[in-house]
């Protein structure tokens, strides 16, 4: 079985290369300060008893107030999984650093979450939109994107009589 | 005297039959030389994540059918995995052997599909590939006597399967993969791995070295073409494979040959997979009763029962026919996900795609792509 690397766990371990890189740290994820992003991810890639070697997926998740990128990582040789995340709190020009030189595979991922999610990758070689074209106003995943023609009306919920994540005051932002 | 050349763009797609389904590859040729691989893709984006997050979890299922739709099985399964995880439901042991049956068996038809066009893209004009189909049609009237779908099943359910297999459908599956299917094998094996034409086609064509696929996320039968020995059925089993006997199919060089091998012998071990699976598959529920805490209304007390996973997040990941398949899920609480991603295989095997066409010709960008084995739904989404 794959054994799961706890955020607490793996925050530890960056904690004792890094200190102060770890932002927050949760049973699910660590979170990482941004700046330090690109040599904490160098550090989990090298360091011999971690060997996260596999970037398994990399994805944008709007947290309304904020938006955070989740990195999930294995390590084939010691068949371990583990995630961690970076946050921004910025919702008008969202930018994190870009893992492409530590894992080649995260190009086409960062892509796709610059494009559905607006999230600016800095470093990126090639930062274009992948799914949509040039000038698709917007970016669809957020959760204030206007879904319908005349725009998801103030208060109109997803499913009758249950609120809804908090869009009114996101509305402006769009 | 020397010829002078310049570089051309020649766009291969959207509509060419060698890119299955509408993907577009941008190359700069030098004479026949590639200089620059550029992709487009989006022209099948159905933005599965925004919708999946305006519907309840059982409504989304149907999606995961059509994300990959030529291996809508493995798409259920990864799914109601990453939801079962959050919710924390146990699965009876019946439904766990019948996932494995129905992920076994499609991955078959998959496989069929892939080294069949792969056949095509190499020249074997629709002949090995008419072949494979007939197989194929075989493994999909299961999955019809199963759920009553062919294609896109929505067989899995969140705590089981959505129903128990008819009692015709062992003695089916079993002369299926007893009797028929170890045959045609033969045939195919004599048929393609030493064919000539296949063998001079793909054989040192689109090496990738086992850093460069692991460094570019590739998995599946991609990664194990690069000799990494690495399947998510052995390294993490889910379902019941851990209770099965199977080998890795492993290749050697890493080119488009070995893929091509790979999936063969994948499909022998498939057929290991089944033969046991169907022996020891147990009598039982196929079904869970989930804790009431989890289903609850929508809206008002009287309404709509639906799943409400605790707030939090889960991953969960599964090797489908094309590598490994994730599920990211983020839950609030409320009866939708409130991030629903997918980590598809298709998608990211196509990383390094550039690095494994530029310095080879045009007819080698075709067995490459064809090697890759994208779905197209799987890919935009």
């Amino acid at each position: 079985m794959t054994a799961t690397v706890t955020g607490l766990d793996i925050a530890h371990r960056i904690d004792q290369k890094f200190p102060a890189a770890v932002a927050e740290a949760i049973p699910e994820a660590a979170t990482i300060d941004a700046a330090r992003l690109v040599e904490v991810c160098t550090f989990l890639r090298d360091d011999p008893e971690l060997e996260f070697k596999f970037l398994s997926s990399l994805t944008g998740v709007d947290c309304l107030d904020s938006f955070e990128v989740v990195y999930h990582l294995e390590a084939f040789r010691h068949n371990r999984i583990t995630c961690i995340k970076v946050k921004t709190m910025d919702r008008d020009n969202p930018a994190v650093p870009s893992v492409t030189p530590v894992w080649p595979g995260a190009n086409l991922q960062e892509r796709e979450a610059y494009d559905l999610l607006g999230i600016h990758f800095e470093g990126h070689p090639d930062l274009r939109r992948i799914f949509l074209w040039e000038g698709f106003a917007g970016h669809p995943l957020r959760k204030d994107y206007l879904t319908l023609p005349g725009g998801i009306m103030p208060g109109l919920e997803r499913f009758p009589g249950e609120p809804g994540p908090d869009i009114k005051e996101l509305r402006g932002t769009q | 005297m020397t010829l002078q050349t310049e570089p051309f763009v020649v766009n291969l797609g959207p509509q060419h039959p060698s890119t299955h389904g509408v993907f577009r590859l941008r190359i700069v040729l030098d004479g026949e030389v590639i200089k620059d691989a550029d992709m487009v893709m989006g022209y099948l984006h159905r933005s599965m994540e925004k919708l999946a997050e305006e519907r309840t979890y059982t409504q989304n299922i149907p999606f995961t059918d059509r994300t990959d739709y030529v291996a809508a099985m493995t798409g259920n399964l990864a799914y109601v995995m990453a939801v079962e995880k959050l919710v924390g439901v146990e699965v009876p042991e019946r439904a766990l052997w019948l996932r494995t049956i129905m992920a076994e068996l499609q991955r078959l038809a998959s496989h069929c599909m892939a080294v069949g066009i792969f056949a095509n893209d190499c020249g074997a004009w629709q002949t090995p590939v008419m072949h494979m189909l007939r197989d194929r049609e075989k493994i999909l009237d299961l999955f019809e006597m199963a759920c009553g779908a062919r294609l896109t099943v929505n067989y899995m359910r969140i705590g089981g399967v959505s129903r128990d297999i008819p009692p015709e459908f062992i003695p089916m599956a079993t002369k299926l993969v007893k009797d028929d299917m170890p045959k045609r094998l033969d045939e195919y094996e004599n048929l393609l791995l030493e064919n000539e034409i296949i063998v001079a086609r793909s054989r040192g064509v689109g090496v990738l070295t086992p850093e460069q696929a692991i460094a570019h996320s590739v998995s599946g039968p991609l990664l194990r073409a690069s000799g990494v020995a690495w399947d998510v059925r052995k390294a993490d089993p889910y379902a019941a494979y851990d209770k099965v006997d199977f080998d890795i199919a492993v290749g050697k060089h890493g080119d488009v040959y070995d893929r091509f091998a790979v999936r063969m012998a994948e499909m022998r071990q498939s057929l290991r997979i089944l033969e046991q699976a169907l022996e020891m598959i147990p009598a039982g529920p196929v079904t869970s009763q989930v804790g009431p805490s989890t289903v609850q209304p929508i809206g008002t007390p009287t309404g709509p029962l639906a799943f409400r996973p605790p707030a939090g997040e889960a991953y969960a990941r599964i090797e489908s026919p094309r590598g490994e398949l994730g599920f990211y899920i983020v839950s609030d609480g409320s009866p939708a996900p409130f991030r629903f991603h997918i980590r598809s295989p298709s998608f990211i095997n196509l990383s390094p795609l550039k690095l494994m066409s530029v310095g080879g010709t045009v007819a080698d960008a075709i067995v490459i792509l064809g090697s890759v084995d994208i779905v197209v739904g799987e890919v935009d989404r």
